[in-house]
């Protein structure tokens, strides 16, 4: 009666996943359909304290009640702008867990495993390992706690795929002799090492498509935690994990015009380097404007398309954007955001900072659905923003970004781009937009800048 | 035992296959909730970790479980504490004009 029970408490909480998720496909019904996926999880989570071999529930509920504090803290006091930081670190808190469900496992069972049980052990302890480690290094990646610039050497990705292979054949090796406890904890000391070699050359701007796949990653885990206990939902609630991670890394990598492969192997900043950098050198003829005279074109301008940047969150600017945006509105100008897929550091990173200016999100539009309404547009601002901008990806075989999607900024009548210094961006490339005559360049901190914009246009 | 790791499988991959259908429906404007609501979810792994925390095996499993529970326990309420928080966030003009 029991295991019926909490077999059909696992059924319906798997169809509120699936509901849920199918909610997000719009911003209406989002709340809602997690609101579902919650009451799925508390219903799956009820189910399993009713299982027949917990005998005790102190560890239980003193872990619960630790874990729940923190999870409720950090999502309470997180600013927005930390979010994938915390993304970050909420991805190797669940590879940990999957690690160690996995090495409790085998603890317990050791040599008495099948190979049927083997596989799935090794799988979920070297992904939940990897997973861990390599989360906590994109985390310190984000904070700037570890260099953002690539970290590369001789031999990285022959070495990096070697000690992969070692950990796949340990894991081969241990279903024929799953007794021998020295090589699966070795097993589980490359996983973690693993993590931490494939994430050390990747760069801040990659991070969209690390951030997602590590998201695959834990859910991959997930999954194979599931074959080890046998249990289903486990299974199923890890491949929508690993699928959406999965998608959107994907996704990300096709936003960048780069395979897969390049991005996991490419070091992009060492690629950067030695590629010959775009023709026309930036030195020379770039237009500097003061406040008053971006002031001005704004003031002028009947249409108006906002493309965000990393720099903006940097600077913590999208409060100042939004109110330069709503003093454009009342006077009748017409106020669109232009958001790249990768600009900033996760998957739709630009979106929840403007939903937290409270941006309403129909002002918010995707590279291919406003990329024809540049040329048709007066003004654009581009606010810490620069490889996602730059034309060098269209028209300018040599740069290394050439092929990438980028926002049609420079076919607006007025270009006006809000950025600290004239130091080049991540990828270490000269920006052509940066030198366009129809282009002003206003240098300062973004946030400060909108400030003084705003009081400008007040007056 | 086969049969179990072959169900298993089926599971698996009509669940990714469910799971990859659905999530090209989102938007780009929800990915982050997409990912952080999916990784409430993979929080599921609570499961196993309940079990493997209360169960008293041995000492070493439970206190793997223990941290485990933990673990996965800040996922599951951070994580859709902060989905909703997020969401919450996501509004159109009218709603706007009308709060």
């Amino acid at each position: 009666m029991r295991t019926i029970l909490i077999q059909i408490s696992y059924f319906a909480a798997s169809v509120l996943f699936i509901l849920g998720l199918k909610g997000m496909s719009s911003p209406e019904t989002a709340r809602r359909g997690m609101q579902q996926a919650a009451i799925g999880m508390f219903l799956a989570i009820v189910g399993t304290l009713f299982h027949h071999d917990i005998i005790s529930y102190e560890w239980i509920i003193v872990g619960m009640v630790i874990g729940g504090a923190i999870g409720a803290a950090m999502a309470i006091f997180m600013p927005m702008t930390a979010m994938p930081e915390r993304i970050a670190l909420s991805h190797s808190f669940g590879g940990l867990a999957a690690a160690l469900v996995g090495v409790s496992e085998y603890y317990r069972h050791g040599g008495e495993l099948s190979a049927v049980k083997m596989v799935p052990i090794g799988f979920e302890v070297m992904l939940g390992a990897l997973t861990f480690t390599g989360s906590l290094m994109a985390f310190g990646k984000l904070q700037g706690m570890i260099t953002g610039v690539p970290v590369t050497y001789k031999f990285q990705n022959a070495s990096n795929i070697s000690l992969l292979a070692i950990t796949l054949g340990i894991i081969g090796y241990l279903t024929f002799v799953p007794s021998h406890f020295v090589a699966f904890y070795i097993m589980l000391g490359l996983g973690f090492l693993l993590g931490v070699l494939l994430v050390l050359p990747i760069g801040g701007a990659d991070m969209p498509v690390v951030i997602s796949l590590l998201n695959s990653y834990a859910g991959l885990a997930a999954s194979a935690t599931g074959f080890v206990l046998s249990n289903n939902i486990l299974i199923i609630s890890g491949a929508l994990d690993g699928a959406s991670g999965f998608f959107l890394s994907i996704m990300m990598s096709k936003a960048m015009n780069r395979s897969f492969t390049n991005v996991l192997f490419g070091a992009f900043g060492a690629v950067a380097e030695t590629a010959p950098v775009g023709a026309e050198s930036a030195a020379g003829g770039i237009n500097e404007g003061t406040i008053d005279d971006a002031a001005t074109v704004l003031w002028n301008a009947q249409s108006v398309i906002i493309a965000p940047g990393y720099g903006m969150a940097v600077s913590q600017a999208q409060h100042a954007l939004r109110e330069l945006a709503d003093l454009l509105d009342t006077s009748n100008i017409t106020v669109k955001y232009a958001i790249h897929p990768v600009a900033g550091r996760m998957p739709g990173h630009m979106n929840v900072l403007l939903a937290e200016a409270n941006v309403p999100y129909d002002q918010i539009y995707d590279l291919e659905n406003i990329n024809d309404a540049f040329s048709r547009t007066d003004a654009v601002l581009v606010v810490g923003a620069n490889d996602v901008v730059n034309p060098a990806a269209k028209r300018n075989p040599a740069s290394p970004i050439y092929g990438m999607p980028v926002l049609n900024v420079e076919e607006a009548r007025a270009v006006i781009v809000l950025k600290r210094s004239m130091n080049p961006g991540f990828a270490g490339i000269d920006n052509d937009l940066f030198v366009q005559p129809n282009t002003m360049m206003v240098f300062g901190d973004a946030k400060q800048t909108l400030t003084k914009l705003v009081a400008a246009l007040k007056k | 035992m086969p049969d179990e790791i072959l169900f298993g499988l089926y599971v698996f991959v009509l669940a990714a296959f469910v799971g990859y259908q659905v999530i090209t429906q989102v938007p780009p404007l929800l990915h982050t909730p997409l990912m952080s609501g999916t990784n409430a979810i993979s929080g599921i792994s609570l499961v196993g970790s309940l079990v493997a925390a209360g169960a008293h095996y041995n000492a070493v499993s439970t206190v793997l479980g223990f941290i485990a529970v933990t673990a996965a326990t800040i996922n599951v309420v951070g994580g859709f504490m902060i989905t909703d928080r997020m969401l919450k966030m996501f509004k159109k003009k009218e709603d706007k004009a009308r709060r």
